[in-house]
């Protein structure tokens, strides 16, 4: 029979508000195996901790149930309590009082009720549970960086500090992401391209980081320290190791329609490419839906021109294998598409922007060389519009998104102020639903753009925009003025919501990282834990987790970093102990379990066995690699003669529980 | 009528860690109420439920049971779940055959970000139960005097 030590949490008042914990303790203390039960204010605190200490000391206490918040936040907290007393901390059973009882229910008496059935399965459970020990697995001593924007750099420049090789995957063929297009970052005003790029020249010079471009991830295997992930590199039609980037193809391809990405569709490029003056790598690569040498093989210009022969139309995709200890998750954002908001006249008229566009628009890098003029006739826009939150904070979601995307509001002042200072001859006008500007320097930022620039901020919609006669009919409601306004404006610019990258979604599943309602990653603990992943080795960088600026990107960046170097810094990592564990005198040897083990971590063997008339007979039964197996339990089910048990999860707990709850 | 407004039914919920429990976790976080009827067993991965717990738990009294697991295609095991859909699809025929009422038993999927909808589920769940009324089919009363 276990000694059984029993711990009821207040929590403050989080608990003990509507849950009699002193009842709930005396309740307890009269379950077969109790020897001792209290309860204390914060179980968690040190002083709880040598409480629990103490007691299993005096008390000799085999087993310990502390009936407090979800196991997901404290469990490890209170094995280690115990560990440090000398119990084995699989010897200790959470009871969930907080979030599965005390927060749901308003009635005392009843969740006091719950509350004592919660802890009674607990104890019900530990009364079967076993001393286990974890065992450990090596530590591959390089990560991965799905995403080579500002967050990947920076993710795998501080990796690569701590001197560990890092690869970064971009599906582009260069890295730099978004920040490539922006032109001016607020609210310091400095020149995007003049901070990104001698980041983007340093990842490929830094001899432990290996980049590759215009590659995907197609597979990934294992866990913590020890994941197999498979890129597809795709074939760009040009030997990497020869292109010398100087660009001659590009201008001699004579195909010379393909609108530019880069640009976001306002000019075209070539379709032998390289996408920016600065890319890295600065290779070119061929678009095969518009080169005709690819579709019709007539051309080969290309391949004439280039003096170091690095064109090569007969490139295959290459797949990559290679072993991570760690991955970084850095896919980032894109905008969300105008198709849904017909209001703005968006597909009807050039000059109807988003804000990315006008980015390039008022970029010295961009199709007009940095001079805003209208997409339409080229002229010199004197009325712009700005629309805030379109996509974003849209109830239902159907339209748009719920939630707000953050940036915005400071490009937009940024923009307005960036035109009024270049053409003080023009008139901006800004539709706000609310301006949101916390962050360092930002409500200074924006207060200049109205005091100092004179943009024209007005609280209210955009209702409609129709072209009319080269114009821009703006109807749009001033709500503090109460008035409807009709503006002729020569352009308008909508800020579009930001979503996460297309991408996000399927590499979730590959990585069994979970995501939320709207396809943001999420963090294992929102404020505690917020760049990892709830899936053990897997970081989070940047926009992927949610919307968020330069600053905090970077600032995140570097906290994944320093994740992922914590963790490369170990030379083992401690398993998770609860594993399979067949019964070799019920196998036999049927594979069921092997064909559901989602990791391969079963395999057989032949083994001797007594067998009658002192004879031996040779049987095939499974046996389980704890280093590799996971403890899903899939194979505990699968398993026709009920061999297979999971330690810390078995049948007979499991039942137990099952018992205590209904009894 | 009075009866069924006594008839508080027992349920048992099984919540996988990664999606489901932290479902419930963030429903309660967020404050949103569910019937105390409901009292939820953590497993690792819906995988590891055995439709053996379930035929269990109607034995020992249970009116209700409910399977949450992470949605199809997200399982933190890549494939646990599909294998806890198949298995609960067999328990179900057998359940259908021995004549008990198909609504005492569910499986739902409930992400770790779906604290609404687990609540939801659970409001749902309860109500189904309680206007079936309590479990006598399967419940063995030698169990009770043990």
């Amino acid at each position: 029979m276990q000694r059984i030590g029993v711990f009821v949490c207040w929590c403050g008042s989080n608990i003990a508000a509507t849950v009699d914990v002193v009842q709930v303790a005396q309740a307890l203390a009269k379950e077969p195996g109790v020897v001792f039960a209290t309860d204390y204010q914060y179980m968690c605190s040190q002083a709880g901790q040598d409480l629990i200490g103490a007691a299993i000391k005096e008390h000799g206490l085999t087993g310990v149930v502390i009936c407090s918040c979800s196991p997901r936040m404290h469990e490890t907290t209170f094995r280690k309590t115990c560990q440090k007393a000398g119990l084995n901390p699989y010897m200790v059973e959470i009871a969930n009082i907080r979030e599965h009882c005390s927060w749901i229910h308003k009635d005392k008496p009843t969740a006091t009720e719950k509350a004592v059935i919660l802890g009674r399965a607990a104890i019900a459970k530990v009364h079967l549970n076993a001393p286990l020990t974890a065992g450990t697995s090596p530590v591959t001593k390089r990560a991965l960086v799905i995403g080579g924007g500002i967050a990947g750099i920076q993710t795998a420049l501080d990796i690569a500090d701590a001197g560990f090789p890092v690869d970064i995957v971009e599906k582009k063929p260069t890295i730099g992401g978004k920040m490539t297009q922006i032109d001016k970052t607020f609210p310091t005003l400095d020149c995007a391209a003049c901070i990104l790029t001698p980041k983007m020249v340093d990842v490929s010079q830094n001899e432990k980081i290996d980049i590759i471009s215009y590659a995907q991830v197609e597979k990934v295997q294992g866990f913590v320290g020890n994941f197999s992930v498979t890129i597809r590199k795709k074939a760009r039609y040009v030997d990497e190791s020869k292109c010398t980037g100087c660009g001659l193809c590009t201008e001699k391809c004579p195909q010379k329609k393909v609108p530019n990405e880069f640009n976001l569709g306002l000019d075209t490029r070539r379709a032998i490419y390289i996408p920016f003056a600065q890319a890295v790598p600065k290779v070119a690569t061929i678009d095969p839906d518009y080169c005709s040498m690819l579709k019709s093989g007539k051309c080969g210009v290309c391949a004439k021109v280039c003096a170091a022969g690095a064109i090569d139309y007969k490139q295959q995709d290459e797949l990559i294998t290679r072993e991570y200890g760690a991955i970084v998750v850095a896919t980032g954002f894109e905008p969300i598409g105008m198709d849904k908001f017909d209001e703005f006249a968006y597909a009807q008229s050039p000059d109807v922007v988003t804000s990315l566009e006008l980015e390039r628009l008022m970029n010295a890098a961009g199709p007009t060389g940095g001079t805003l003029l209208r997409p339409s006739d080229g002229t010199h826009p004197h009325t712009l519009v700005f629309v805030q939150c379109v996509g974003s904070r849209c109830d239902g979601g159907e339209k748009g998104k719920p939630y707000c995307s953050k940036i915005c509001c400071m490009y937009t002042a940024k923009h307005a102020m960036l035109i009024r200072d270049k053409y003080p001859d023009t008139e901006v006008y800004v539709f706000y639903i609310d301006v949101r500007t916390p962050g360092k320097n930002f409500d200074e930022f924006y207060r200049r753009a109205v005091e100092e620039y004179g943009v024209h901020y007005i609280k209210g919609m955009v209702g409609k925009v129709t072209p009319q006669d080269g114009k821009l009919k703006v109807q749009a409601s001033d709500l503090l003025g109460g008035r409807q306004l009709h503006i002729d404006a020569d352009m308008v610019v909508l800020a579009a919501a930001i979503e996460p990258d297309k991408s996000a979604r399927p590499l979730a599943t590959m990585l069994t990282a979970s995501m939320d309602t709207n396809d943001f990653f999420t963090e294992a603990h929102p404020k505690l834990r917020p760049v990892e992943s709830p899936t053990a080795g897997i970081f989070l960088s940047g926009a992927c987790q949610g919307p968020k600026d330069i600053p905090e990107t970077v600032a995140q960046a570097g906290a994944a970093a320093s994740k992922v170097i914590g963790l490369l810094s170990k030379d083992a990592l401690t398993c998770n102990p609860c594993t399979a564990q067949p019964d070799e005198l019920k196998c036999n040897g049927c594979s069921s379990c092997e064909n559901v083990c989602p990791y391969g971590a079963i395999s057989y063997i032949d083994k001797p066995f007594r067998g009658p008339n002192r004879t031996t007979l040779i049987r095939r039964v499974a046996q389980v690699n704890p280093a590799v197996c996971q403890g899903c339990g899939a194979c505990t089910v699968a398993c026709p003669s009920g061999a297979m048990d999971l330690q810390g999860f078995s049948n007979k707990q499991i039942m137990a529980e099952v018992d205590a709850i209904c009894r | 009528m009075q009866m069924n407004q006594e008839f508080k039914p027992t349920i048992v919920a099984f919540c996988c860690n990664w999606c489901s429990y932290a479902g419930a976790d963030l429903s309660g976080t967020n404050r949103l109420q569910y019937p105390a009827n409901v009292k939820i067993i953590r497993i690792p991965c819906s995988c590891r439920l055995n439709p053996m717990f379930i035929l269990r738990a109607f034995q020992r009294g249970a009116d209700g049971v409910i399977l949450c697991g992470c949605h199809p295609g997200d399982c933190h095991y890549t494939t646990g779940n599909y294998y806890a859909r198949r298995r609960m699809t067999l328990l179900f025929s057998l359940l259908d055959y021995m004549g008990i009422e198909r609504q005492r038993t569910r499986v739902e999927w409930v992400s770790a970000a779906e604290g609404a909808k687990f609540a939801a589920t659970m409001n749902d769940f309860v109500d189904t139960i309680t206007k079936l009324g309590p479990n006598r089919r399967l419940e063995d009363l030698r169990c009770k005097s043990e």
